[in-house]
Parts: C-alpha cells; sequence; structure tokens
C-alpha cells in the first residue's frame, strides 16, 4: 500500500466531506483554478464545479465574513487562508463575530478556516508564523493543528463535521515531508483529544505541530541513554484535553513544555498553569518551556535556525530535567 | 514583430532623461534575472522570489520624479524604484541571498526590503496594508507643513482588500498629498481581473472615493512620467490624492515557482510585443536619433555592476546566530 503525505491527507479529508455531504464547500485566494497555493484543493474544481469550488478577490476580511454568513444560512464553508500570518486581515470577522454567534443567539457557525503556518521554510517574518494564540485566547474558536498525515485527514473531516467555527493550522514543512499509510475506510480523529506518540517513563514532552516530530528525534536519542520519554501531541490547541495533560505529568513526574511558537504567551505558559494548578504534587521537577525567541520569524538560513527550537536543545534540558 | 510607437512624442524627453529610463529599467530587468533564473536556481537565493519582468515602467517613469523628502511604499513589483532612490544592487543582492550587510540584516527575504534614511518603507506582506500606511506618511507631513508626497504602489489584487478601501477613502477626505501607481497586470496570482472584480478599471473602484484618476499605458514610460508629473503636481500643490492606474502584464510566474499555466499563451504573445524597454528603445532610436550602440553600451555597464555586486555579495557574511534576539524592542 502506498504512503499518504500529510497535504494530500488534507485533500482526502476535505474531498471525502465534499462526497459526503453537499453542502461542504471551498472558498478562497486561488483555490480553483489554480488548485490553491499549496494544492490542497487541486482537482476539485473539475470534480465539484464552480459553486463549490469559489475563488475569491485577494480580501481576506471578506471570506471569512461570506464564509461566516453562508454557515449561517446552513451551508458548510471550507475556507483558505493562502498563509496563516494573513488570517490577521480577517481577525475582526474572526475573534468579534463567528466566534460570538453561538454565545450571542445560539447561532451554530459550522465553519473551517485552514491556514498554512509554520516556518525551516525560509518564509521570513511574513510566512512563518505560528498564529495559534490569538484565537486560542478567543472562547467559541476551536483550533487544531495535526503532526501526521494520519491525524491531518481524520482531524480535517472532524472539523468539517464540527458545528463550531475551527481554526486548522497545517504545517507547511510537515506538508510533504511526512508520510504514512492510511486507512480506506471512512475515519475521523476526534477534536480536544491528545495523543501519546511515544510512551516513557522519565520524563514527558507535551508539545503539538512540526515539533511532535522534533521532540519524537530527541527521545530516541535519549533513549540511547537510557532516558525515557513520552511524547504527548496535543492536536487540539483548543479547548485543550487537560485530561490527558495532567495524566501524562502524573504518570512522569517531569514536563517540558514544547513549541514552535514564541515564549511570551505561547501555549507552553497555558499548559503549564493547568499542571501548575492541578497536579502540583505529583511534578518532581520544574516545568522547561522550549520554544522560539520572542522574536519575529527571521528568513535567512543561519537565524531561522537558531531560531527554531531543535532536538539538540532538547536532549539537553531533557537529560538536566531527568537529573533533577 | 516590432514594437509600438510611444504614445507620448515630447521633446522635453531627451537623451539624459531617456537614458536614466534606460539605464533603471535594463538594471531592474537584469539583476531580477540573475536573482531569478540563476542565482535562485543555483540555490544561492532562496525562499519567495517575485520579479516585475514587462512592467519596469511603472517604478521608472514614477519615482524618478520622487524628492528626497518625499517617501515611497513600493510592492513587489518595483525594484527599481528602489534602485533609484540610491539602494545599490549590492544591497539588494545581499538581501536576497540573507545576508547580514542585506537591508533587513538577514531578517526578511527577497524583495521585502526598505530603507528608512532613503524613505522607501520595506514591502508589507499583507497586500493592500500599504495604503492605510502610506495616507499616515502623508498625514505627518502635511501635519509638519511640507510640501512633501508619497508614492504608493500596489496591484490590482489589492484593490479587493477593504484596507485599500479605507485608506483611500481616508486620504481622499484629508486631502493627502499621496500618488499612487497601480500595476494593473491583470492577474492577482492566478486569479484574473474578472475574478476579482465586476468594473473592467481599477479607476472605476476609485470613482467612489471621489479622487482624480486615470489610466495610462504603464509599459510606455514616458506615458508612465507624464501621469506622474500631473499627479505629483496636483499632490504637491496640496489638491490631495491622485490615482493612476497603469496597465501592464507580469511576464513571470507570480513568482519563481509559479510555471503561470493559467495563462493564455495569446495573452502573454501579446504583451511579449509590448515589451517596455524595447518600445522607449524604439523611441530613442526614431525620435531622438540614438544608436543602436548606446544601448549596448548601457546594457554592458549594467552587466558588469551585476557582476561585481554578485560577487561581492556570495562574499557577506550570513547572520550571526548570537544577533536573533537585537532589535525587537528598544529596550527592555
Ligand atoms: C493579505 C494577503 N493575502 C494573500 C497574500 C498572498 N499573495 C501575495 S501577492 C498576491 C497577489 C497580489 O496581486 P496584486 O495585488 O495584483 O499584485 P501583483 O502580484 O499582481 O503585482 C497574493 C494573493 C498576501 N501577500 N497578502
Amino acid at each position: 500500500m502506498s504512503k499518504t503525505t500529510y497535504v494530500e491527507a488534507i485533500r482526502q479529508g476535505i474531498w471525502e466531506e465534499m462526497e459526503r455531504d453537499e453542502s461542504v464547500f471551498v472558498m478562497g485566494e486561488d483555490v480553483a483554478v489554480y488548485g490553491g497555493a499549496f494544492k490542497i484543493t487541486k482537482g476539485m474544481l473539475e470534480r465539484f464545479g464552480e459553486m463549490r469550488v469559489i475563488d475569491t478577490p485577494l480580501s481576506e476580511s471578506a471570506i471569512v465574513g461570506a464564509g461566516t454568513g453562508a454557515a449561517i444560512n446552513g451551508l458548510r464553508p471550507v475556507l483558505e487562508m493562502q498563509f496563516a500570518d494573513f488570517m490577521a486581515c480577517g481577525f475582526d470577522q474572526i475573534t468579534n463575530f463567528a466566534a460570538k454567534c453561538r454565545y450571542r443567539w445560539q447561532q451554530a457557525i459550522p465553519m473551517v478556516i485552514r491556514a498554512p503556518g509554520g516556518g525551516n521554510i525560509h518564509g521570513g517574518p511574513f510566512h512563518s508564523q505560528n498564529v495559534e494564540m490569538p484565537y486560542v485566547h478567543t472562547p467559541g474558536l476551536k483550533v487544531v493543528q495535526p503532526a501526521t498525515a494520519y491525524d491531518a485527514k481524520g482531524l480535517i473531516k472532524a472539523a468539517i463535521r464540527d458545528n463550531d467555527p475551527v481554526i486548522f493550522l497545517e504545517h507547511k514543512y510537515l506538508y510533504r515531508s511526512v508520510k504514512e499509510e492510511l486507512p480506506t475506510e471512512d475515519y475521523t480523529v476526534p477534536l480536544s483529544k491528545a495523543k501519546t506518540q511515544r510512551e516513557g517513563e522519565d520524563l514527558s514532552i507535551i508539545t503539538y505541530g512540526w515539533m511532535v516530530h522534533v521532540a519524537l528525534e530527541a527521545a530516541e536519542r535519549l533513549a540511547g541513554e537510557g532516558i525515557s520519554i513520552e511524547v504527548l501531541d496535543l492536536r487540539t490547541l483548543a479547548p485543550l484535553d487537560r485530561r490527558s495533560i495532567l495524566e501524562t505529568c502524573k504518570k512522569t513526574s517531569k514536563a517540558i513544555l514544547l513549541h514552535e511558537d514564541t515564549l511570551t504567551g505561547g501555549l507552553g505558559g497555558e499548559v503549564a498553569g493547568i499542571i501548575a494548578e492541578h497536579a502540583f504534587d505529583y511534578l518532581d521537577g520544574p516545568l522547561l518551556r522550549i520554544t522560539a525567541p520572542d522574536t519575529p520569524v527571521p528568513f535567512s538560513e543561519t537565524l531561522e535556525k537558531a531560531f527554531l527550537p531543535n532536538a539538540d536543545e532538547i536532549v539537553k534540558k531533557a537529560r538536566w530535567l531527568y537529573r533533577f | 514583430m516590432s514594437a509600438p510607437v510611444l504614445a507620448h512624442l515630447r521633446t522635453e524627453f531627451d537623451r539624459g532623461l531617456c537614458h536614466r529610463f534606460l539605464y533603471y529599467m535594463l538594471m531592474m530587468r537584469e539583476l531580477e534575472e540573475r536573482i531569478e533564473l540563476k542565482l535562485y536556481r543555483q540555490g544561492k537565493v532562496v525562499g519567495g522570489c517575485y520579479t516585475g519582468r514587462g512592467q519596469e515602467a511603472i517604478p521608472v517613469g514614477s519615482a524618478v520624479l520622487s524628492q528626497p523628502g518625499d517617501w515611497l511604499t513600493p510592492s513587489h513589483r518595483d525594484m527599481a524604484a528602489l534602485l533609484i532612490r540610491g539602494i545599490t544592487p549590492r544591497e539588494i543582492l545581499a538581501q536576497y541571498m540573507g545576508r547580514a550587510t542585506g537591508l533587513t540584516k538577514g531578517r526578511d527575504g527577497n524583495m521585502h526590503m526598505g530603507c528608512a534614511e532613503r524613505h522607501c518603507v520595506p514591502i508589507i506582506s499583507s497586500i493592500g496594508a500599504s495604503i492605510p500606511v502610506a495616507g499616515g506618511l502623508a498625514l505627518a507631513m502635511r501635519y509638519r507643513g511640507e510640501s512633501n508626497i508619497v508614492f504608493n504602489y500596489s496591484g490590482d489584487g489589492a484593490s479587493s482588500r477593504g484596507d485599500w478601501h479605507e485608506g483611500l477613502n481616508m486620504a481622499a477626505v484629508m486631502d493627502l498629498p499621496i500618488v499612487y501607481l497601480c500595476n494593473n497586470n491583470l492577474f492577482a496570482y492566478s486569479t484574473p481581473l474578472d475574478k476579482q472584480m465586476n468594473v473592467c478599471d481599477i479607476v472605476d473602484r476609485v470613482a467612489g472615493y471621489g479622487i482624480p484618476a486615470e489610466i495610462v499605458d504603464g509599459n510606455d514610460v514616458l506615458a508612465v512620467y507624464e501621469a506622474s508629473k500631473r499627479a505629483v503636481e496636483h499632490a504637491r500643490s496640496g489638491k490631495g490624492p491622485y490615482f493612476i492606474e497603469c496597465k501592464t502584464f507580469r511576464m513571470s510566474g507570480h513568482s519563481a515557482h509559479d510555471p503561470a499555466d493559467y495563462v493564455p499563451n495569446s495573452l502573454r504573445e501579446e504583451w511579449s510585443r509590448k515589451d517596455p524597454i524595447l518600445m522607449l528603445q524604439k523611441y530613442m532610436v526614431e525620435e531622438l536619433g540614438a544608436d543602436e550602440r548606446d544601448f549596448v553600451n548601457v546594457r554592458k555597464q549594467v552587466l558588469s555592476e551585476i557582476e561585481e555586486a554578485v560577487d561581492w555579495a556570495l562574499e557577506q557574511p550570513f547572520p550571526d546566530p548570537s544577533t536573533l534576539e537585537d532589535d525587537v524592542y528598544e529596550s527592555i
């Protein structure tokens, strides 16, 4: 059986949902004729026609606003932001309108906003950011980021079937760098459920997105030194799977909070707060955050490399925490 | 197949000015070719790589009118505007290669560069966002009673952003001194004009804001220059903003990775007959008695400057990772 890439997994997931449910449609810049900047919607125009695969003007705010209106009126839009960075142009529509509809007037907004983010692709300050936190901080939104092809497909399908607005963050570096065999039958991956990607005893790394793979690399190296690492992949960033976070901390008593996003106001701080409040008695060492520093994402190779968390840094800090 | 004759035959376009046009258009063309077709393919330039091939007349015909105190907000198709402001091929190449001596010290790449001293705002990648920013630059000029103006550059795609509409409207009601140069190259990435708007001309959108606007042949550097002169005069004399829609065509993909299969061949052929550099040269031969040899010499000069700049840029250091956290705040 052949392996499916992360990018293809997302494409298949949307495709299958469009086959399954006529109310699902895609809309965004360059998604129809061109098939999307990253080719997620390739071939959809030919299969589903221009009523369901819609090219828009360069208008993020209008894309989100129109998507929300369509969702109110019974459709299930899957919107594409060409780059997660530019979702900021639709920020008002997302956070002030779409996110609040259910709370204000019990109106479901079954809408997915797909947004390719993340670095390690020489994208520089405008095409590499990890933009999750303003959305994580907005009650009413769900925020998802898959790390594997299996989860990418299962989560996009679950997101499309969900009745609340979901910010679906895709990692550009993972698009073509990870692949695996996928089930042929229909499946979904539940939102707000973390997944243990590697079992371990001594220390937990709680992370998501591309950093799951970097954590796994570090865990493999540390296994050679007899240090057993557990890697928890959050998969959904809001609302968080608190139970899994606490379970892994209670099991290993030590935790590293790892993300590609910058430090201040990053998800690591929030997870640390949850652990400190609910599992303090179980801890045998300080909570450590490994993140990008508080700078914009730099372009040049040397700077971007220094910016992104890496396995060496994780190995070093994990050794220290292990011995603590 | 010969280039069509330029629209404006005026004695004013003397040899000196035309040579200046030619130099900057050729420098932009050759420098971008070097970057896209050589350095990018060799992996010496990474990341996005945008060019303004075929659109050189727009930044050249307008930015030559800028005064030192004016501000420019070029788009990703306006390299010549930077050159005219004194940004050198060396600096541009170091930027593209992510070197420490590039204009952003390696913190941003490709055309995302500018320079405060030379009054060029680095490209704001969120398309359309520069329109309100130009308003703020102009507001400060007016506030201080200067006669300076802002040259704002954007594409047709930008005119679908809310920022574009909000920014234009604000500039109009505040009478801000801004010359807008819109390069209408018929596509925003892959999206053709008829999928972007239900009017044929961007100026129809501008009309709603009460800003004087005109359409010019954006491949005719003399036409761009003449319209820009009118616009600059208007803005400098305190009459408020002025909008120029330059009809042109992007003779490349959206960026280096894009083969632009969505562009019909006929369109590409049609526009290849209107190459702005050939059009200018034809005018110079027919109206100013210029000689093919002059062109060869300009080209030689351009190429040798590029050669020297590439060698220099390749020797430049990459940024030191220890500088990663510099410049986020003035102080903490
Ligand atoms: C707000 C925003 N959305 C999407 C993009 C991605 N993008 C970069 S350039 C571009 C097309 C721009 O078209 P236009 O304004 O006509 O300028 P052109 O590239 O044709 O000169 C797109 C969609 C972006 N940079 N900013």
